[in-house]
């Protein structure tokens, strides 16, 4: 097992109270495996990949919990030795390239300061290196945009050297957060297959993070679905998209618009919004949304249970299939 | 298996065949930039010559990547930008003639909903107050009347009565955009330009919100030019889909037929790219075909087809000429030198 994640629980320690964005999260990801976490906007998925390389913004931190990487507890590491599984052993691809790429920099110098830090190369080796990896990410003419500034490329140009800087020091785990979400839907298939293409030419375990179902699913082996904080549910993506079990991950499914459904299809939203953090219902947080909810569900969070192979719900109305 | 061109009933009941409610022709909007180096000014052609009709309850879906011009195409439709140059024939009347108090009257029927209900709801007025004001600047009810018709409003768009003193940060995204619809609905429009009205929100709550403006459709039969990036969302509503790209229409044809057989290669590439495919895999179905490229840049002067840069067919004639748009097959234009 490369990753595993123990009752991860991580807080923003507010004025106005204490926001719970991941409130008690276990999973782990094997090497080389593609895992998709899907929750939509304030459901806490960013912050667990913020939780995992010891990234969270100030008033939040990791509260309790465990995260071991390849057999280390990273939450123990000092900030030296969380630099070097930063980059090293994990990379990361945020969601606005824009604002994660450094704009005085020039394109190349950025992915060679990775290598030299990472992988020991020489400043002309690095260099070298790094119109390379420029390369194998499908950036056209790599010598010219290694000069180049993060302002003078395109958007998806900008999300392929954020890649490419991500992929340099060679991880075992890339984590990609949103990485298709700010771009055009042509732009996107194209960010979309360079990951499918990467991994499949480095190998590395990849935890992608979106809000869009339908993205995720046609890239990821294992599906977790996460709702206010929790999981509610995962399996295997077939499954998951072919028999959801939690009233949740049922109603995002009918809430999608799936192209080519005819304009009679009827479509259905989910009755009310995403709760607050700061507010957080009782019990099970999606019982004021859940047409099944009873009393039982008003009290209690149910925690993750099997109910089929290698799948597993957060639901008291749903009951384990033998 | 599915057809979209007869619409319901009562939306049929008012609107007459052959009765158009907008026709546009020739529209170009362009943009002068900033002063740029030793005095060339750079100019953005937003939209670059559009023509089309809008039937009386007919909702036309406007879809096309950022920068293709759909939402300057919105938005000059309703002159909240000036046009540079074509026509807006609106119910009969030259609606780019039209200033002052006579635009304001003909704007009753022209409503707009934006993409963001952050921005576009005052955030010192009170719900009942956004959508009073409306009818008050219109003085479409009598004072007296006004709190009744707000409720009324507000029920149409599933607000209940007591929020109308709430302000707008106190409420969601979902319910913002509910307000502005019903702002909106307040002046019984016959057309409503939506943009991008479901893009920011949540894939659950968008569901909720694009219920409503099926409901407006086929209930009060209110025409709309409903612009977005979502073909999935656009398939829902629209009775007949334009493809924008740089600032020009490449294809337009009824909803299903354009989904099911583009033929033009940019919606081609779009449908592609949509996750899940253009096929009916659906959520989880096979991966998508890839295009390459970004579109050009609508600061230069137009030369050509403007997906010739990006086009698998391309040959020597669309380096050169412009393909115009043309009836390739019922209701369906397409503007490319390459399809038969």
């Amino acid at each position: 097992m490369l990753l595993s994640v123990r009752d991860l629980r991580s807080a923003f320690f507010l004025d106005e109270g204490e926001l719970w964005a991941v409130d008690g999260i276990s999973f782990d990801v094997d090497a080389g495996e593609t895992v998709g976490l899907v929750g939509e906007s304030g459901c806490g998925k960013t912050i667990v990949a913020l939780s995992i390389l010891d990234l969270i913004p100030y008033p939040g931190r990791v509260v309790s919990g465990r995260v071991s990487f390849e057999g280390r507890d990273l939450l123990d590491l000092s900030p030296e030795e969380m630099r070097q599984v930063r980059g090293a052993g994990i990379g990361i691809v945020f969601q606005e390239a824009a604002a994660a790429l450094n704009p005085v920099y020039r394109i190349g110098d950025q992915i060679a300061d990775v290598i030299r830090l990472h992988r020991g190369l020489d400043r002309r080796d690095a260099k070298r290196e790094a119109v390379e990896v420029l390369g194998a990410m499908g950036i056209p003419e790599p010598e010219k945009r290694a000069r180049s500034y993060p302002f003078e490329l395109s958007g998806g140009m900008k999300q392929r050297a954020m890649i490419a800087i991500a992929m340099a020091g060679r991880p075992k785990l890339l984590i990609a957060d949103e990485p298709t979400t700010a771009l055009d839907l042509t732009v996107q298939a194209e960010i979309a297959d360079l990951l499918r293409h990467i991994q499949g030419e480095y190998g590395m375990a990849m935890l992608i993070i979106s809000h869009d179902l339908e993205l995720v699913a046609e890239m990821a082996d294992r599906l977790m679905v996460m709702y206010a904080g929790r999981l509610v549910e995962t399996a295997r993506t077939k499954e998951l998209v072919a028999a959801p079990k939690h009233p949740y991950t049922q109603g995002l499914l009918r809430a999608i618009p799936v192209l080519g459904a005819g304009s009679d299809t009827p479509l259905q939203g989910i009755p009310g919004a995403v709760p607050d953090l700061l507010e957080l219902p009782s019990g099970c947080t999606f019982h004021p949304r859940c047409q099944l909810a009873d009393d039982e569900c008003r009290l209690e969070p149910p925690s993750l249970v099997d109910v089929a192979y290698r799948h597993r719900c957060a639901c008291y109305k749903v009951s384990a299939q033998t | 298996m599915v057809r979209t061109m007869t619409s319901d009933p009562t939306a049929a009941d008012r609107s007459r065949p052959g009765d158009v409610l907008l026709s546009v022709r020739g529209l170009k909007t362009y943009f002068r930039l900033g002063q740029g180096w030793a005095g060339k000014r750079d100019v953005v052609r937003a939209v670059d010559g559009v023509d089309f009709d809008l039937q009386r309850g007919e909702v036309l879906g406007l879809v096309g990547e950022s920068g293709s011009g759909k939402t300057t195409l919105g938005r000059s439709v309703a002159r909240l930008v000036e046009p540079t140059a074509g026509d807006i024939r609106f119910d009969g009347g030259d609606f780019r003639q039209l200033s002052g108090k006579e635009l304001r009257r003909a704007r009753r029927q022209l409503q707009i909903v934006f993409q963001d209900p952050y921005a576009s709801l005052s955030p010192r007025m009170q719900i009942g107050q956004i959508v009073a004001e409306p009818l008050r600047l219109h003085r479409l009810v009598p004072p007296s009347q006004t709190k009744e018709r707000v409720l009324e409003l507000l029920g149409r768009v599933g607000i209940e009565p007591y929020f109308i003193y709430r302000y707008p940060h106190e409420m969601s995204g979902g319910q913002r955009q509910r307000i502005a619809i019903a702002r909106a609905l307040a002046l019984e429009p016959e057309l409503i330009v939506a943009d991008e009205p479901v893009s920011a929100l949540d894939v659950s709550v968008q569901a909720q919100i694009l219920k409503i403006f099926l409901d407006l459709k086929r209930t009060d039969g209110i025409a709309m030019l409903f612009v977005s990036h979502d073909l999935g969302v656009v398939e829902r509503i629209a009775d007949r889909i334009s493809v924008m790209y740089r600032g020009l229409f490449v294809e337009q044809a009824p909803t299903d037929r354009l989904i099911r057989s583009p033929l033009h290669p940019y919606t081609q590439a779009l449908l592609a790219a949509v996750p899940g495919g253009s096929s009916t895999a659906g959520v989880g179905g096979e991966p998508h075909r890839q295009v390459r490229g970004e579109p050009p840049r609508a600061t230069e002067e137009l030369r050509g087809c403007p997906f010739e840069s990006r086009c698998p067919l391309a040959e020597q004639v669309c380096r050169e000429v412009t393909p115009a748009l043309e009836p390739k097959g019922p209701g369906h234009d397409v503007a490319c030198h390459r399809v038969g």
